[in-house]
């Protein structure tokens, strides 16, 4: 039987984080009252032209310079189309000359998944259709909101080399921690900020040719992402096992029935009739504003994951997941101040879930090196961690007032040895190797110390113990 | 040229500023006279497809206020002006003499309106064209055709048609007009006016309702070359809403008229001279090339092999551009709409009812010619003539400062003479090139044919030497008026 291996790539638009539209001073903004952002440009109004936006072409540079790509020398197209939700009907956005080419998103695993071009495009307006449950050809009539048309876009397309839906999906959340990262996207699917559509394609492993791919559309969260990756990829497998083609279509994901159905046919693909827009010149971003952008960059996720690795030892999971999280500068901070560690890393990831509040590093440092030096149990450490979270000061001060006096070494060995004594059976167990019974004397030990005593501490004592 | 043309006024845009400036005429006498020049004149002409009578007076009357408060209201204070339909007017219907754009007011005045009324000008109507510009006749005109008032049988030019006649019949000393192939400069000869196209970027696009982007360009009609040069110092600089807009400041052109032509080496362009152009109008241009001769400047005939591809250049660029530019007069936001079921039928029986046929056939050859698989060999091939075409003029001006050429190929033509639209295209064929390769020109009336009826000639320059062209446009002015009292 065949093995197949699923090839992706994906498309993603992301609105860009400007003040106002791409081609003329409108303002930029989600949410507001239909039709209130709008102007004789991006109406399309007879004898309007565009003006291009220097601070959208900003954020399209910042991202492709943090997504290493060759920033170029680029020129705008019309893409000639009707549709009600585009003014003009044609769409004014970068074809082959595009602004941002030859990029890289590296994933956490440290897989590096081509990025072919980010390009600059202007959106549409946004349609509802009123009546017949809301798909177009069934409506008694529809709206257009024209808020959103020429807001400034950038499509980042991707090369086909993602291999599986949970590799689409940490594309995606990668891509997204990059675009929050340079601030060039707010970068939020649930709004339409962030939008993904999948070109998907089987065949069998070890070939090196493609096969016949379908662009998914409608794709509204990663995790319809994934599912219809994993529909689409089972439905193409089933065609080709059963001796049928996959046909070149564009399909849209039904989230409710969990499935893709074909919108148009290759045949039915519109010719766009793409030519240079002659409302606007080319765009020659010159070096040293390209160099400036460069040099403002922040550092981004995975050269921040890099550093946290090197400086933890940390596993990838972990790495990525504090890195996530923000958290990797408070690491880095505590570690400089002395702190430990693995009990930095356990803690960033298990117990710093939610805000940092009020915690800083000299303390965050502080509190692993009293575990660490075994004045603190993990448990204790987690108490006093919440505390230092929500009110802050000094991690001894905390255990203080939480009553986790360390006990000193000669109290725990004499609770020990009284645990030993009150029950030889017991303790002859251990002697002959039962290791399960070291819980039980913890457990004794434990009660006797109002559980001061560090469960390690005690185990290690009655090694100790047993061997003398 | 006999230019009794009834009830004409004889009094240009630039006396009739400096009488107002003066405080000598009021703005609202000057308006009022020409007002009742075209009650009388336009039912014949048809030079207008709305006249702004109640807004002309009102601004009359605050350029007097201004007079009267001690102020300058500028270098067109009080000069009647009649604006092409294709130049947005703030609330004003803006038709392109286009059903589509049935009660359609834009919300904002071109640039050119607003610096034209900035030094004093006075709309006084939104005149005729070719349905979005597209015609060298103004037959293509939903609202009927313009006649020509040197004979109301013929056609006035197209497709600033409606401009042309305003200004020859009295109607306004000044009018602006739109050039995508010759719209200006056409009209103008036919009409017996100096019609001007500037170098491409010269003046702001921003409110020209777009025909072909790439080639449109807003320029003056006028009774007096200097006129030409009042109205373009004030219409032309940057502009920051037209990206293709020229960075440079208006040129100074009024100061320099008078610098002759002394020196100057200019070309008769061959390629312009030969078949398919009128004895009459060739002998005119022969004449105007001795009067600048005599004038001191150095003539010579020039090849600029190129010029004869610009026609079937033109027009797949220009239709190309136009099929993307029309598209959004779908129904949806504006303008007519003819319902139907669906959207999409909505769109096409919108356009079926809107368009006429002239622009339909423009937008089918424009889609046509950027299709996938046709592209390469219509549009991408045209710009490649357009390159050579520039290289061309560009190897021409190293040798020469300004070129001489014919406007239109023959006088004004009778109505339907031209019905088969490839023979109408053929009007365009000696003024493309400029538009193409996006340099200034100017059409000069110089003379009549045979026929009585007046003949333009054509001054050519290279980019931005607007001040050079209309040099040598001032001195075929003065050697016609030489040539008429003698
Ligand atoms: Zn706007």
């Amino acid at each position: 039987m065949t093995e197949w291996e699923t090839v992706i790539g994906l498309e993603v638009h992301c609105e860009l984080a400007t003040a106002t539209k791409l081609f003329c001073g409108c303002r930029n903004a989600f949410g507001d009252e239909p039709n209130t952002n709008v102007c004789p440009v991006c109406l399309g109004l007879p004898g309007s032209l565009p003006v291009l936006n220097r601070g959208a072409v900003e954020l399209a540079m910042r991202l492709g310079l943090a997504l290493g790509c060759e920033v170029r020398p680029s020129l705008f197209h019309r893409k000639n189309y009707f549709y009600p939700d585009m003014p003009k009907d044609y769409q004014i956005s970068q074809y082959d000359q595009p602004v941002n080419v030859d990029g890289v998103v590296e994933l956490a695993d440290g897989a590096r998944i081509g990025v072919e071009r980010a390009h600059l495009e202007e959106d549409t307006g946004k349609s509802s259709h009123v009546g017949g449950g809301g798909r177009i050809h069934e409506a008694d009539h529809s709206l257009v909101d024209y808020n959103r048309a020429g807001v400034p876009l950038v499509e980042i397309v991707s090369r086909p080399d993602l291999r599986s839906s949970e590799q689409a999906k940490a594309y995606v959340n990668e891509l997204r921690a990059v675009l929050l990262a340079t601030g060039a996207s707010d970068a939020r699917m649930e709004e339409g900020s962030m939008r993904v559509d999948a070109n998907i394609s089987v065949r069998p492993v070890g070939s090196s040719v493609l096969g016949t791919r379908c662009e998914v559309k409608n794709l509204n969260s990663t995790r319809s992402l994934a599912r219809a990756v994993d529909y689409e990829a089972r439905r193409q497998i089933e065609l080709l096992s059963a001796g049928e083609q996959v046909l070149q279509q564009t399909r849209h994901w039904d989230e409710a029935d969990g499935r893709t159905s074909p919108l148009r046919s290759k045949e039915e693909a519109f010719d766009y009739r793409y030519f240079p827009e002659p409302d606007l010149v080319p765009l020659s971003p010159e070096p040293a504003w390209q160099a400036a952008v460069g040099e403002a960059l922040p550092l981004l996720p995975a050269a921040r994951r890099r550093r946290l690795a090197a400086a933890t030892g940390a596993g990838a999971a972990s790495v990525a997941m504090v890195v996530e999280r923000g958290l990797d500068d408070l690491v880095l901070a505590a570690l400089e101040a002395g702190g430990d560690p693995g009990r930095l890393m356990v803690h960033a990831e298990h117990d710093l879930a939610g805000a940092t509040g009020a915690l800083d590093a000299t303390a965050f440092a502080g509190l692993t090196s009293m575990e660490a030096g075994g004045a603190l149990t993990a448990t204790q450490a987690k108490a006093v961690l919440a505390e230092l979270v929500a009110t802050g000061g000094d991690p001894e001060a905390v255990a203080g007032a939480l009553g986790y006096e360390a006990l000193p070494g000669e109290v725990l060995a004499g609770a020990v040895d009284a645990a030993i004594a009150a029950n030889p059976a017991a303790w002859d167990r251990f002697l002959a190797g039962d290791a399960k019974v070291a819980g039980f004397f913890v457990g004794q030990v434990m009660k006797a110390t109002a559980g001061k005593a560090d469960g390690k501490a005690v185990t290690a004592l009655l090694r100790q113990r047993a061997a003398s | 040229m006999s230019a009794a043309v009834p009830g004409s006024t004889p009094l240009s845009a630039a006396r009739i500023a400096a009488a107002v400036r003066r405080g000598e005429r009021s703005a609202v006498e000057v308006v009022e006279q020409h007002l009742a020049v075209i009650a009388e004149g336009e039912p014949q002409i048809h030079a207008f497809n709305a006249v702004m009578d109640d807004q002309a007076r009102r601004a009359a009357a605050l350029v007097d206020q201004r007079v009267a408060a001690g102020d300058d209201p500028g270098p067109l204070a009080g000069v009647p002006l009649a604006l092409k339909d294709n130049l947005c007017t703030r609330g004003v219907p803006t038709t392109c003499s286009s059903r589509i754009l049935e009660g359609w007011r834009p919300p904002y005045d071109a640039t050119v309106v607003t610096r034209l009324v900035l030094a004093g000008a006075i709309p006084v109507g939104k005149t005729n064209l070719d349905e979005f510009a597209m015609g060298s006749s103004t037959e293509n005109s939903a609202f009927g055709p313009t006649r020509n008032p040197h004979d109301q049988g013929r056609v006035p030019g197209g497709s600033s048609g409606g401009s042309a006649a305003a200004v020859a019949a009295g109607f306004a000393p000044l009018a602006l007009g739109s050039d995508t192939g010759g719209s200006i400069r056409q009209p103008a000869a036919l009409c017996g006016v100096v019609g001007l196209k500037p170098t491409y970027g010269r003046v702001s696009r921003y409110g020209l309702v777009a025909f072909a982007s790439s080639l449109d360009q807003i320029g003056p009609l006028t009774s007096t070359v200097a006129d030409a040069a009042v109205a373009l110092e004030v219409i032309a600089g940057h502009d920051p809403l037209d990206s293709t807009s020229v960075p440079e400041p208006a040129p100074r052109l009024v100061s320099r008229l008078d610098e002759g032509v002394d020196g100057l080496r200019i070309g008769v362009v061959t390629e312009l001279m030969g078949e398919g152009i009128a004895s009459d109008v060739r002998r005119r241009v022969e004449a105007a090339a001795e009067a600048l001769g005599a004038a001191g400047a150095k003539v010579d005939d020039v090849s600029v092999p190129a010029v004869t591809y610009g026609l079937s250049s033109y027009y797949l660029i220009a239709p190309a551009e136009a099929s993307s530019n029309l598209a959004r007069y779908d129904g949806v936001r504006y303008g007519l709409r003819v319902d139907a079921p669906t959207t999409a039928a909505m769109n096409t029986a919108t356009r079926t009812a809107g368009f006429g046929d002239e622009v339909k056939r423009r937008i089918m050859l424009g889609t046509y010619a950027l299709s996938a698989g046709y592209y390469d060999a219509y549009y991408g091939k045209a710009q490649k003539v357009r390159t050579l075409i520039i290289r061309d003029f560009a190897t021409a001006y190293e040798s020469f400062d300004l070129l001489l050429a014919p406007v239109s190929p023959t006088t004004a033509f009778p109505f339907g003479a031209k019905a088969d639209p490839l023979t109408m295209y053929l009007s365009d064929v000696c003024t493309i090139p400029s538009n193409l390769a996006g340099d200034p020109a100017v059409s000069v009336p110089f003379g009549a044919g045979d026929d009585g009826l007046p003949i333009g000639v054509q001054v050519l320059a290279p980019a931005l030497a607007e001040a050079t062209m209309l040099r040598a446009a001032i001195v075929l002015e003065d050697a016609m008026a030489r040539e008429v009292s003698t």
